[in-house]
């Protein structure tokens, strides 16, 4: 991780409350993350890291707080705002196009990229054509940089559960995302996978310089790839830091070994 | 005819991308067209033309329009029927009105019309999906028909209530109604259903058919990755009406020559190109030919062998048909979803595994 370098606020999230009836999901959330960093969301289950996720790309609306994204400050996101000014993520359970082929999958991902109208995409010739053919082969670098060449054609919804995380991973990143939101990327995968994963997610953030937020249980990988972490407990803030930090924190070792909440 | 991929590497994305990548597809296709345009109008009398090749064409256009909304974009429909009243109507004032305009141009503009009144009855798509949308559609059906039965102006107040389609040639031959000419009807129909085929394949495997299909199988997801759910949906209504609506504008003023909504717009009209695009596989160009084609001809084929064949009542044939039509639905529902098109997909799989000597 030597040639990283992390730039200025890209993410601030500020005061966020989120309800669903009586039942508070996020308590007061702030938090920012940097240009280009890797940052953390680690908690206990329910704690309200994928409902925090929803908030930023637009699919929860709090009842408090605002977003900036680059600059931008906004009480709440719309979905496809939030796509075109580059927040892609991918889900806790599994999202995709499952009539779709991995290839069909990816170059949705870009549709964002994709301009030309109905009259010319029915004739498919000109700038339909053109246009289909470029996106085309961004999408088949992104087939290439996942190793997924021979599931090209092939429907996802057959696919095993660990290639299917990876076409996902490939749909966020056709966008060419700022910022790619990942939410439990390595869940349910065997050793191997998450080797394959995490090598993935480095090199994104290495490589393209995609900044990165990331939900994770698995507090090993959490610990390796992590620049900052945020801890969340019943919708509650506990701590937020470099890993170090965050480790030796008493209240997160309390949340995690279960001491009862007072 | 050997079916094979083996040995044929595409060089580039844009060999890959082409709309047949597979060698054979393409002579198929040719030989569609050779056997559309040229085999079928020599060998085929008046009779058949009419009894079969007519109605498969339009029904083909009208199940490839409700394959584009139901197979690729999700949104069950029962609406088809008025929809393609709606196209026969429009037809048929414009015909009256404007007739300097041409034939070919007044049904490209019914089935505009017909795509604005389609955006319109999708708007509540919006806000409802799956059975609530089926019954929303199942209003529009309904609404459409009485509208046409009741306001006069629609058929010009004939006091039949019924609408007759006046004599328009096109090149010079009566393609409508009557008098017209069965070979240049059958041509007219052909080009129309040949192009808004190719027209509905390069739709569906770009960026806006993906865009449906997004939609379909997820639409949360599609909206986080920036797909705009009114704007795919309501363009998937649109696109979808515009081909419904010139297959009920070919349906009225080519096949029929005259039409009184209830009988020819009913709701059996709606259920029947369902079942069209059901056996035939949803979310497939070939299979909305396949469906329909099917659909077409098994009461055809099921007359000539029970009752001209076996003696069988009359009646009684027509109950079989009924019976063997319910069975099919239940049947590619459950077992096969994606219809005949998807059977003859794996049959091409199948010799693909098994070159075949040669
Ligand atoms: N749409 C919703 N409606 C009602 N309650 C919700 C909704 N989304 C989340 N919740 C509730 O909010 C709480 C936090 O859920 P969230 O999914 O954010 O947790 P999480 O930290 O991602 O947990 P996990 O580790 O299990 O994924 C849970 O109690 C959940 O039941
Ligand atoms: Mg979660």
């Amino acid at each position: 991780m030597s040639t990283r370098n992390i730039g200025d606020v890209i993410l601030k999230v500020d005061n966020i409350d989120l309800s669903f009836g009586v039942m508070k999901v996020l308590d007061n959330i702030s938090f920012d993350v940097r240009q280009g960093e890797i940052r953390s969301i680690i908690g206990p289950n329910g704690a309200g890291k994928s409902s925090l996720l929803n908030v930023i790309n637009g699919f929860y609306h709090p009842q408090q707080g605002t977003i900036t994204f680059k600059g931008d400050t906004r009480k709440q996101m719309a979905p496809h705002v939030a796509a075109s000014h580059g927040i892609a993520r991918t889900f806790q359970n599994i999202a995709l196009f499952k009539g779709m082929s991995t290839l069909d999958n990816i170059m949705t991902g870009r549709n964002l990229k994709m301009k030309t109208n109905l009259f010319w995409q029915a004739l498919h010739i000109g700038p339909a054509r053109a246009e289909e053919l470029e996106n085309r082969e961004a999408a088949e670098r992104i087939i290439d940089f996942l190793d997924i060449q021979a599931i090209r054609k092939k429907p996802v919804g057959k696919l095993p559960y660990g290639l299917q995380k990876r076409v996902e991973l490939g749909r966020a990143l056709a966008a060419e995302p700022e910022l790619l939101l990942l939410d439990e990327p390595m869940a349910g995968m065997n050793s191997e996978e998450k080797e394959d994963m995490c090598r993935f997610i480095i090199d994104v953030n290495d490589e393209f310089g995609t900044t990165i937020t990331l939900i994770e249980h698995d507090m090993g990988v959490v610990m390796d790839l992590s620049d900052r972490v945020l801890v969340l407990d019943y919708g509650k803030q506990l701590a937020d830091g470099i890993p170090d930090e965050v480790r030796n924190n008493q209240s997160v070792i309390d949340a995690y070994l279960g001491v009862p909440h007072e | 005819m050997i079916y094979r991929e083996t040995g044929q590497f595409k060089s580039s994305y844009q060999a890959d991308q082409a709309l047949f990548p597979i060698k054979q597809d393409r002579y198929v296709i040719l030989g569609i067209l050779i056997v559309t345009f040229a085999i079928v109008p020599m060998l085929l009398n008046q009779y058949w033309l009419n009894a079969i090749m007519l109605p498969f064409l339009i029904y083909s256009l009208a199940a490839l329009g409700l394959n584009i909304l139901t197979g690729y974009c999700g949104q069950v429909s029962l609406g088809t029927g008025g929809f393609m009243a709606v196209g026969a109507f429009s037809v048929y004032k414009l015909m009256i009105a404007f007739p300097e305009l041409g034939f070919i141009p007044l049904v490209l503009i019914s089935g505009f019309i017909t795509a604005a009144v389609g955006t319109l009855f999708g708007l509540p798509s919006l806000r409802i999906k799956g059975f609530y949308l089926a019954v929303a559609t199942l209003a529009a059906q309904f609404f459409l028909v009485w509208l046409f039965n009741k306001v006069g102006w629609f058929y010009n107040y004939n006091a039949s209530g019924m609408i007759n389609s006046p004599p328009m040639t096109v090149f010079g031959v009566i393609i409508t109604g009557p008098e017209g000419d069965m070979h240049g009807k059958y041509y007219l129909v052909a080009a129309f259903v040949a192009v808004f085929a190719l027209a509905a394949k390069n739709i569906a495997r770009g960026r806006i058919g993906r865009n449906w299909m997004a939609i379909r199988d997820m639409d949360i997801a599609a909206e986080l990755i920036g797909v705009r759910p009114l704007i795919a949906k309501l363009s998937a209504f649109a696109v979808s009406s515009f081909y419904i609506g010139m297959a009920g504008a070919l349906y009225f003023a080519v096949w029929l020559g005259s039409a009184e909504p209830t009988e020819a717009f009913d709701i059996n009209q709606s259920f029947l190109v369902l079942f069209m695009i059901i056996i035939g596989g949803l979310g497939s160009v070939l299979g909305s030919f396949l469906g329909a084609g099917f659909l077409v001809l098994m009461p055809i084929l099921l007359k000539n062998i029970m009752v001209d064949g076996l003696g069988t009542d009359a009646a009684l044939a027509a109950h079989i048909e009924i019976i063997t039509v319910g069975v099919l639905i239940i049947g590619f529902l459950i077992v096969e979803p994606h219809g005949l098109a998807r059977l003859w997909r794996i049959a091409k799989e199948k010799m693909r595994l098994w070159p075949f000597p040669h």
